[in-house]
């Protein structure tokens, strides 16, 4: 052991530690970036207006993201009442009854899942929901007009339309092709597009129940689009709800079987003692675990693309569209307007935030106030 | 073969002194899948008093305890054949549930584990509640009661909302005593209660339970003969999932009948 | 490999064996003091009893020792015996001391013409004392029991030896000194066959831990 070799060992030590605190740091740089460019570009469109109005019309300067605010914090709200009940009960399921090869394959599911893209979520409730209750009207045929060429059906709800035949109609009844063969009194599904003033038939089919069972569902609104405040809020519950069920089901196993055994050798039932022991136990652990999923999906976009679509005023109804930061802030930074560039760097700015704020609370709720042990 | 030894007279396991037997055993085989973990033991425990059962580790002994209030249960793969009648009650029979048993039938752990979220009083009284017991005159009348017997009423009376992890060791130890006791049992297990403390706080749990065998038939698992020999009426031997050798106390630890006891209390395995 | 437990009972009972053949000799030289009225090893006898108090002490505290340990069954059993044996064989041992004395005394005097048994007394002691100690190290529980009843006969000698001792001090009144010297020996020798007796019931009690003492035998 020379001393020459000692003064290599140590270089090299140092140049490990230095080599690795370089990466680390690395990590942190382009959230600083982050940081640094949203709050330049973006802090200055940070008014009081920008909280409190709505988006004022194409090319005029000024208004606010409001509605978008809102609609985030609505479609979160939603998104709670489906993922957090069924990921929490799923994941005291997973954690608490033993079906191993079951809960095997409801783990390997839900990890898969979590992986799955969120624009493939919005795919499917959109190809599941959004379409079959958006473009097409359904009803009773109601009069044929050979020669005028036209159909009109009379919806459940009495509204009657006229829509015109062309020769690029696709029909896909059983009786035969073309207005004429169509019987007044029959179901028909319309697809239809605004031409002017005319709305022109591009297909019309006779209603499969699951489509007759989701336009009875939704004929409680008149959205022409189908996208909807509901469909927006299911999407983003159902991508809570893998998240929310693993990371309960984590935070369940870290309570001590210590726990349950004293439960249930005091004579108490199973479900009461998961209940008021076990969960109980673990409240803290499951509601970072929900909070830390409302953060993910309070930023996801892509799945609102097709399901919430977005909306420039106050949404009414639930079955009405609406909008969300993270689709304003795409819709506005695609535009070729400064003033809509400047709003997308604020609502960016304020959507991470937002997520900063719960992922603190977050820290702060799980704080240990006695020293040394973990909640 | 259980080889019950004749008794002194007065002695707990003189049967003819009048008290029939808590717990009578016969044929009791538990299989964790196909591994055979006790072998058709036979075995009269006495009531109002102490049994000890020890072993060396893997013997069964833990198994038996917890085959006594139907714990053995919780793993998926258990299998039991045999009887075991608790005052004469088949406890295995198929209209007696599980929860049935465990409220005639309490359980103390070898680490303490008072429910965290709770407070002292809360523990104790968490098995009356969660079983419906709403009158708030019972629950505080119990809470006292069960802590006195605990001989922790004076420690905590004035803290009873005090979280109950603030105790010490031997003091959750003992609250979960209390909690076990206030549910009135019939008996009570104990699976090495005092392995987890130190001497002083092993000292007051013994005390505590020749002070308790007045009112309750109890069962402990000991690794520490010492233990055992300190605190037992008798003594059941278990090796390699059979009950080798029962009989009084003092006769297993000054001359026992058979010489594989005898070997393992001497020390020569084990 | 033992444990230093069981290392420490052997010990025990290797003193208490070295403690034992001390206690031989000393019975057995006493004897032979008295018998051919050697002054010197009478002397030698009294002066070797300060070693076997020295063993009595030694047993007694490595007991103490090994009862912290907190022995059971057997071992337990072993460790009170080893006390109760070394205490009879101290006592053994100051018996033959007191025989020693009255050799000593009876060597400087004149021999009295009596014809006494004293010879075969000793030996029956002896051969008690003897036996009882290799039933010990045999842990022979049998032969322990055998030596049990023969400490009447060694009574009965002895009552013998008293009898014709007292008769012979009031025909010759000049030799009642020397005669009561006779007496003492012959007691000491009656309870050192007593204390042999002690230990065979204390072999029988390690064997089968049957407590045969003050009973009718089983």
């Amino acid at each position: 052991m020379t001393a020459n070799n000692h003064r290599w060992r140590k270089a090299k030590n140092s140049f490990m530690q230095a080599l690795t605190m370089v990466c680390a740091v690395l990590v942190i740089l382009p959230l600083l970036l982050v940081f640094f460019h949203l709050v330049t570009q973006g802090a200055t469109s940070i008014n009081w207006a920008f909280f409190t109005q709505l988006p004022k019309p194409v090319g005029e300067v000024g208004g606010g993201v409001a509605n978008a605010i809102v609609g985030t914090f609505t479609l979160i709200v939603l998104a709670s009442l489906l993922g957090v009940p069924v990921g929490v009960l799923g994941g005291v399921f997973l954690s608490e009854y033993a079906y191993p090869r079951l809960n095997w394959w409801l783990r390997f599911t839900a990890d898969v899942i979590n992986g799955v893209p969120s624009i493939t979520w919005g795919m499917v409730v959109y190809g599941l929901i959004v379409v079959p209750i958006a473009v097409p009207f359904h009803g009773i045929v109601k009069s044929v007009d050979p020669e005028r060429h036209l159909v009109t059906v009379q919806n459940p709800a009495g509204n009657a339309r006229s829509f015109t035949i062309g020769p690029q109609t696709r029909w896909n009844l059983d009786a035969g092709t073309g207005v004429e063969s169509v019987p007044p009194g029959t179901a028909v599904i319309v697809a239809f597009h605004m031409d002017g003033s005319r709305q022109v038939a591009e297909q019309i089919n006779a209603p499969s129940a699951w489509r007759l069972a989701l336009l009875r569902l939704a004929a409680l609104h008149d959205s022409v689009s189908g996208f909807s405040t509901l469909a927006g809020g299911l999407v983003l519950g159902l991508m809570m709800i893998p998240l929310i069920m693993r990371t309960t089901e984590e935070v369940l196993q870290l309570v001590p079987s210590g726990y349950r055994e004293a439960a249930l050798a005091l004579g108490i039932a199973q479900w009461r003692m998961i209940a008021q022991i076990v969960v109980r136990t673990a409240t803290k652990g499951i509601v970072t675990g929900v909070l830390l999923a409302l953060a993910r999906v309070a930023g996801e976009t892509a799945p609102l693309l097709f399901t919430a679509f977005g909306n420039n005023y106050w949404t009414h109804k639930l079955t009405q569209p609406i909008d969300a930061l993270p689709l304003k802030i795409y819709n506005y930074a695609i535009s070729p307007y400064d003033d809509w560039h400047r709003q997308a760097w604020a609502g960016a700015l304020v959507l991470i935030l937002l997520v900063c704020t719960i992922n603190v609370g977050v820290r702060i709720l799980t704080r240990d106030r006695f020293s040394g042990r973990k909640p | 073969m259980a080889a019950i030894l004749k008794p002194m007279p007065n002695h707990p396991l003189d049967q003819k002194s009048g008290s029939s037997p808590a717990l009578t055993v016969r044929g009791l085989s538990i299989f964790f899948g196909t591994h055979e973990v006790l072998k058709k033991v036979d075995i009269d425990i006495a009531a109002r008093a102490v049994t000890a059962i020890i072993g060396p580790s893997g013997c069964g002994k833990s198994t038996f305890l917890r085959a006594i209030n139907r714990m053995h249960e919780l793993n998926p793969d258990a299998r039991m054949e045999g009887e075991i009648r608790l005052f004469g009650d088949n406890i295995y029979s198929r209209d007696v549930e599980a929860v049935m048993v465990r409220r005639r039938v309490g359980m103390v752990f070898q680490k303490s584990n008072p429910f965290p979220t709770m407070s002292i009083a809360e523990n104790v009284t968490v098995g009356l509640r969660l079983n419906g017991v709403r009158d708030r005159r019972i629950l505080t009348e119990r809470t006292e009661e069960s802590l006195r017997m605990a001989a922790l009423w004076d420690e905590v009376k004035d803290r009873l909302n005090d979280p109950a992890i603030s105790l010490s060791g031997g003091q959750q130890q003992r609250l979960c005593i209390a909690r076990a006791l206030a549910v009135q049992p019939e008996v009570l297990l104990m699976d090495e209660p005092a392995s987890a403390l130190d001497p002083l706080a092993t000292q007051k749990i013994e005390d505590l339970i020749i002070e308790l065998k007045k009112d309750y038939t109890i069962v402990i698992v000991t690794h520490n003969m010492q233990q055992a020999a300190r605190s037992s009426d008798a003594t059941a031997f278990f090796y390699l999932g059979e009950l080798v050798e029962y009989g009084p106390t003092t006769k297993i630890f000054t001359n026992p009948a058979q010489k594989r006891t005898e070997d393992y209390v001497t020390g020569r395995f084990g | 490999m033992d444990n230093h437990f069981d290392i420490g009972l052997d010990e025990l009972r290797q003193k208490l064996l070295l403690m034992a053949s001390r206690a031989e000799s000393a019975v057995n030289e006493s004897v032979q003091a008295l018998m051919q009225r050697n002054h010197a090893l009478a002397l030698k006898v009294r002066a070797d009893d300060d070693i076997i108090d020295a063993f009595e002490l030694e047993i007694d505290e490595m007991a103490i020792q090994l009862l912290t340990k907190a022995p059971l069954a057997s071992n337990l059993r072993l460790v009170t015996v080893a006390m109760k044996v070394c205490q009879n064989l101290e006592r053994i041992g100051d018996e033959a001391t007191k025989i020693a004395k009255r050799a000593r005394d009876l060597a400087d005097e004149p021999p009295v013409k009596i014809v006494l048994d004293l010879p075969r007394l000793a030996s029956m002691a002896l051969v008690m004392v003897k036996e009882s100690l290799d039933a010990f190290v045999q842990r022979d529980s049998a032969a322990a029991r055998a030596i049990i009843p023969r400490d009447k006969e060694v009574d009965a000698l002895n009552r013998e030896m008293h009898n014709a001792l007292a008769l012979h001090m009031m025909e010759h009144p000049e030799t009642i000194g020397r005669c009561l010297h006779w007496i003492v020996a012959a007691k000491s020798l009656e309870r050192i066959a007593d204390h042999a007796k002690n230990i065979a019931e204390e072999v029988v009690y390690l064997c089968e831990a049957q407590d045969i003492r003050h009973h009718l035998k089983k």
